[in-house]
């Protein structure tokens, strides 16, 4: 076995071998060397290995040993995830300000732009939160994705200096941007409440909402780690795919309200890829006056519902005719069914991304 | 008898390596590539192992040598178990922890966190990291600066903090890349202290080094690389040393008849040990 020529052997000489292949430059012709192997005996180098407990250096943890050895690092993860978003504003005058300061000033380009500019209802009531709430919502996912993709490239020196499992960078990335998101809730919070919306216990629901969302982000963040670091060009086409992503999921209007230009089929899959399902069950959660107008939520009546269509898209007439929404059938897919959705899709994107980046785990620090 | 703890059996690594210099790279260039299915040219393999074999055992100290570009660093790489294999196979016993020139925490960190970060990257709970921290710092020797950024450090300190953080870790495999080429005198002389502390307490070291008296002083083995292949290994440290220089056609050097250490001209340079 030791003796068979293998097909990566070097041509003699300098240049590249028969496979194209560059080796080091030097006097040395490949094949001048025998290595004179010290335990020359009839054992191989593989069987000696073994029987001294050894393992390849390179070797891919089982799955749940996978799992555990995370679990060791959790302090890393959180540790590595606090340290970053520290050192992203150290050259920054304002410091630590910015993570607070960089939701307000999103919040306050939408409430110029929606708010004043283009004053425009669509049929929606408490449009600005509406709006904020949207934005923020998918800025978490948008934004996992983002930084996740460059995450192996990024801290590729850390990667080949220490062994650890690989899966505690994307995760911590993610954990960076949970922070934010909670950051942003801060924010959040006073302009629902200062554009009228009650709080009540329905605010509660926004945690598992954003639980779910951070499940689904992790999952999703692990298989765009894989990507890449595998594939330059997919960085690259990420921007485009998560703005399209923007605009299919309701961000900056209410997929319901397309019920007269698109098929159910296509409101109920817009409806129900995750972006669109976490940004409706947080704003459901925390805006009372979405509950309220969500199209299904209260008996149909298509007299309220044709007044909701031509005076609730009106400007100028009072904004509870844009309550009467709710009094329309739902459009697309069961608004009772959000929440198992929302679980599906948690559970599918953390099984399928985790396994996926756990099979390329050795080949990380190749770059 | 010999107890193994690295066996590398016909190792080949290749690398693949993007941007070589006579490809256009124009947006024309790279439709033409993709319409015609034609390999990407600026992509090439450089095939950095070609077939290492050998066997390290316990409370061994080996010190790796060969030009630039030898392969060097991509052995110690592929011994940690950062780089995968092409072919062949490298055996360890759990997980050998690698420390280079190049190997970067966060720059833009305080060594306060580089230290945290480093130790409980390197598996290590979070009491164990507060007791060890104190240590670490000390043993660096990098003073106030600990609580400046690492970019903020000369080369010779950075390098003086990670061989710290990877020492605080009684590692079963210690691969050290020319970490040591930067420290001063005084440095020099605790992180060789420090070497012969791991070679003691059961574990096995790789050098790579250019300082070939520091391979010297440390090490029991040498493995000398060129083109990626095994050109001699052997315990008899000082002669392939020699033979070495004689190749690479430097002066040859001054050595004691009887001891064959080095005989020194100037005072002053070169480790103390």
């Amino acid at each position: 076995m030791t003796d068979q020529k293998t097909p990566l052997r070097a041509r003699q000489g300098a240049g590249p071998d028969a496979a194209g292949r560059l080796s080091a430059p030097g006097q040395l012709q490949a094949g001048d060397v025998q290595t004179a192997l010290e335990h020359a005996g009839a054992e191989s180098l593989a069987d000696l290995a073994r029987r001294h407990g050894l393992s390849p250096a390179a070797l891919r943890p089982p799955i749940i040993g996978y799992l555990w050895q995370l679990w060791q690092r959790r302090h890393f993860i959180l540790a590595f995830a606090t340290a970053r978003n520290i050192a992203m504003y150290t050259e920054a005058k304002l410091g630590q300000l910015w993570q607070v300061l960089t939701p307000l000033l999103n919040a306050g380009v939408y409430f110029l732009v929606f708010g004043k500019l283009l004053d425009i209802n669509r049929g929606i009531p408490n449009y600005l939160g509406f709006v904020v709430t949207g934005v923020f919502v998918f800025n978490f996912t948008q934004r996992s994705f983002i930084e996740t993709s460059s995450v192996m490239k990024v801290n590729i020196d850390l990667v080949r200096a220490l062994q650890f499992p690989r899966a505690a960078l994307p995760l911590g990335y993610v954990v960076i941007e949970l922070q934010q998101m909670l950051l942003s809730m801060v924010v959040l919070v006073p302009i629902l409440l200062a554009t009228g919306e009650p709080l009540t216990w329905h605010w509660l629901l926004a945690i598992p909402a954003l639980l779910l969302q951070t499940i689904f982000n992790v999952g999703a963040g692990l298989a765009v780690a894989r990507l890449g670091a595998q594939l330059d060009d997919f960085s690259q086409l990420l921007p485009f795919l998560t703005r399209t992503w923007l605009y299919v999921s309701g961000v900056i209007f209410s997929i319901a309200s397309l019920s007269s230009n698109a098929s159910s089929k296509v409101i109920t899959l817009l409806e129900l890829n995750p972006a669109a399902l976490y940004i409706t069950l947080t704003r459901n959660a925390l805006m009372a006056s979405q509950r309220e107008s969500f199209p299904g939520s209260k008996p149909y009546n298509n007299a309220l519902c044709t007044t909701w269509q031509t005076l609730g898209h009106m400007k100028g007439e009072p904004s509870r005719y844009q309550y009467d929404s709710a009094y329309c059938h739902f459009a697309g897919a069961n608004p009772a069914h959000f929440w198992y959705f929302a679980i599906g899709w948690a559970v599918v994107a953390l099984v399928i991304g985790f396994v996926f980046f756990w099979q390329a785990e050795t080949r990380y620090g190749r770059g | 008898m010999a107890d193994p703890m690295v066996v590398v059996d016909d190792l080949h690594v290749v690398y693949k390596v993007y941007g070589r210099g006579n490809d256009r790279g124009t947006a024309a260039a790279s439709l033409l590539r993709i319409l015609g299915r034609k390999r990407r040219a600026s992509i090439r393999e450089v095939h950095a192992l070609r077939g290492l074999s050998f066997v390290v055992n316990r409370g061994d100290a080996v010190g790796v040598i060969g030009r630039n570009g030898s392969g060097k660093s991509t052995l110690l790489r592929a011994v940690a178990g950062v780089l995968p294999p092409e072919q062949g196979n490298v055996y360890t016993t759990g997980h050998a922890a690698l420390l280079g020139v190049n190997a970067a925490l966060l720059e833009d960190l305080t060594g306060e966190r580089n230290v945290i970060l480093g130790c409980l990257a390197m598996g290590m709970s979070k009491q164990e990291t507060k007791a060890k921290y104190q240590s670490v710092v000390d043993f660096s020797g990098v003073g106030n600066f600990i609580d400046l950024a690492m970019k903020t450090y000369s080369s010779g300190m950075g390098s003086r903090l990670r061989f710290a953080i990877a020492a605080a870790k009684t590692h079963e495999v210690l691969l050290i890349d020319e970490a040591l080429a930067t420290g001063d005198a005084e440095f020099r002389v605790k992180s060789h202290n420090r070497i012969q502390e791991l070679r003691a307490a059961a574990g096995t070291v790789f050098l790579v080094a250019h300082n070939l008296e520091e391979v010297e002083l440390t090490c029991n083995r040498v493995i000398w690389l060129e083109r990626g292949q095994i050109v001699e290994q052997g315990e008899d440290v000082i002669s392939i040393v020699d033979r070495y220089i004689a190749a690479s056609g430097g002066q040859p050097v001054k050595r004691h008849p009887v001891t064959r250490m080095r005989i020194k001209d100037e005072v002053g340079t070169g480790a103390a040990s």
